[in-house]
């Protein structure tokens, strides 16, 4: 067992892990944090992504030690960093766009897409479905995914003005 | 799936990295991004007894300006590399190359050392440090450094001149400042392995090409520089036929592999195809 410390949606966690354990299932295992989902065995999919210091992450492809001593956001813990509501604008552009059928995918969909608007907040449509690439959604087809990312950056747009 | 059990140590310097090593032998692995070790893991493909992990090594990490060339530490990110403004400006191809790897997620964890260390035939990040010369620089038992040819680094599939109590510190990079690069990845899905790709980059003076420099990826068990095709680039006018004139022979000699996306005279057609495509794009930008 070895000791780890991180932040974990705004608060300090402290735990004894396996090395072995993978972060995704120590959110979900450890910290009972099952919004963040495990769709696959190979790290293709996507639907495990988080915020590991602040960029995106596959948490099914990192080891719960190698997050130690940093900060992790989960989809439970996303509309928390942003104060202007109970949603994040990212979270509120899906639900208007309609941008889910199963759900299975969206947590990671959502936590990519804001790492993507915080890379490059003006994205054109190609950077969107590019910048997606590694998620995958077997229901929408993409498309209203594509039309959330793009109305969630133009509030953003306009926020900044 | 989860890894089998493993003992775990986390150090700080490359000094403590290689007497762990030296102490647990072959049953020890080395862990960088993780983004290749722990899905081969998860599969249970390999289950090392202990785990070193290279993560909390800060001197791995970063980009230095060191005259002639650029030093890459082994720890940078894909994500680092690929928008990192020295790199982009005198190394314009590995930027190119390593926008391709994977995706965002897995680039903000992989690592630039990792991927050429773990040396898989189909990764993207060989044949433009072989096009542009990169040398490796070893870390070895004792505390000594060696440095290695990219020529002499590639061994074969998943094998490098690493040795296994040894690792990587660093890439050095001779600047091709002003050289134009481009990198053509062949794959029929988002975020595919190349089922071919070739790295090119040109010196152009005026319209002809004065200096080429190519490499080809999934080509056979290494990267490929194609030194003879660069020969025959040498003086040519940057056009799509006289390109494709001299880059005929590119597979000549190859042993691509054949899968499920294609065989090995696709693969052949395919290194003419990018290659033509690659140098081209890389003369004209
Ligand atoms: C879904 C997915 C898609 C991918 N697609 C692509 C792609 O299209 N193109 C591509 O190029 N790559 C791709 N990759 C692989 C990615 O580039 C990895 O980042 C890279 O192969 C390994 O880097 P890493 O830092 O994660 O190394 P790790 O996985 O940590 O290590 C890989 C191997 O190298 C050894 N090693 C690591 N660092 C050192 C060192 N400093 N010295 C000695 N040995 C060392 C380790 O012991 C291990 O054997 C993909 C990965 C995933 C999960
Ligand atoms: S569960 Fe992590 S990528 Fe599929
Ligand atoms: S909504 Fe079902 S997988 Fe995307």
């Amino acid at each position: 067992m070895t000791k780890i410390h991180l932040t974990v949606d705004g608060g300090a966690v402290s735990e004894d892990v396996e090395p072995r354990m993978l972060l995704v299932q120590f959110l979900r295992e450890k910290l009972g944090k099952t919004g963040t989902l495990i769709g696959c065995d190979t790290s293709n999919c996507g639907a495990c992504t988080v915020h590991l210091d602040g960029r995106a992450v596959k948490s099914c492809n990192v080891l719960a030690v190698q997050a130690d001593g940093g900060e992790v956001t989960t989809i439970e813990g996303l509309a928390a960093t942003y104060d202007g509501g109970e949603l994040h604008p990212v979270q509120a552009a899906f639900h208007e766009c309609h941008a889910l059928q199963c759900g299975f995918c969206t947590p990671g969909m959502i936590m990519r897409s804001v790492d993507l608007l915080n890379e490059n907040p003006d994205p054109t449509e190609d950077e969107i479905r590019e910048g997606l690439e590694g998620n995958l959604c077997r229901c929408t087809g993409y498309h209203n995914i594509v039309r959330a990312v793009q109305t969630a950056a133009a509030a953003g747009k306009g926020e900044e003005q | 799936m989860i890894p089998a059990a493993f003992d775990y140590a986390a150090p700080t310097t490359v000094d403590e990295a290689l007497a762990l090593l030296a102490e647990h032998g072959e049953d020890a692995k080395l862990i960088a991004g993780g983004q290749s070790l722990l899905p081969v893991l998860r599969l249970r493909l390999n289950a090392p007894e202990f785990v070193i992990d290279l993560g909390r090594i800060d001197a791995l990490r970063g980009v230095r300006d060191d005259g002639g060339a650029l030093v890459v530490g082994a720890m940078t990110t894909h994500a680092t590399v690929a928008t990192d403004p020295l790199i982009a400006q005198h190394a314009a191809l590995v930027s190119k190359a390593v926008r391709t790897v994977a995706d965002a997620q897995v680039r903000n964890r992989g690592t630039f050392g990792g991927a050429l260390a773990h040396a898989d035939p189909a990764g993207d990040v060989g044949a433009p440090a072989l096009a542009l010369g990169a040398q490796f620089v070893i870390a070895e038992q004792g505390g000594g450094r060696r440095t290695v040819d990219a020529g002499d680094f590639f061994v074969d599939l998943f094998e490098t001149a690493i040795g296994e109590d040894e690792l990587l510190t660093e890439i050095r990079i001779p600047k091709h400042t002003g050289w134009g690069a481009h990198y053509e990845k062949f794959v029929r899905i988002a975020q595919q392995w190349s089922i071919v790709a070739v790295a090119a980059t040109v010196r152009a003076e005026g319209g002809t090409i004065a200096e080429a420099r190519v490499a080809l990826t999934n080509m056979g068990a290494t990267p490929l520089r194609a030194t003879a095709v660069e020969e025959l680039l040498r003086g040519r006018p940057a056009t799509e036929d006289a390109i494709r004139d001299a880059v005929s022979s590119v597979a000549d000699g190859t042993s691509p592999p054949a899968d499920l996306n294609g065989d090995a005279d696709y693969r052949r057609h395919l290194a003419r195809v990018l290659t033509r495509r690659a140098v081209l794009t890389a003369a004209t930008g």
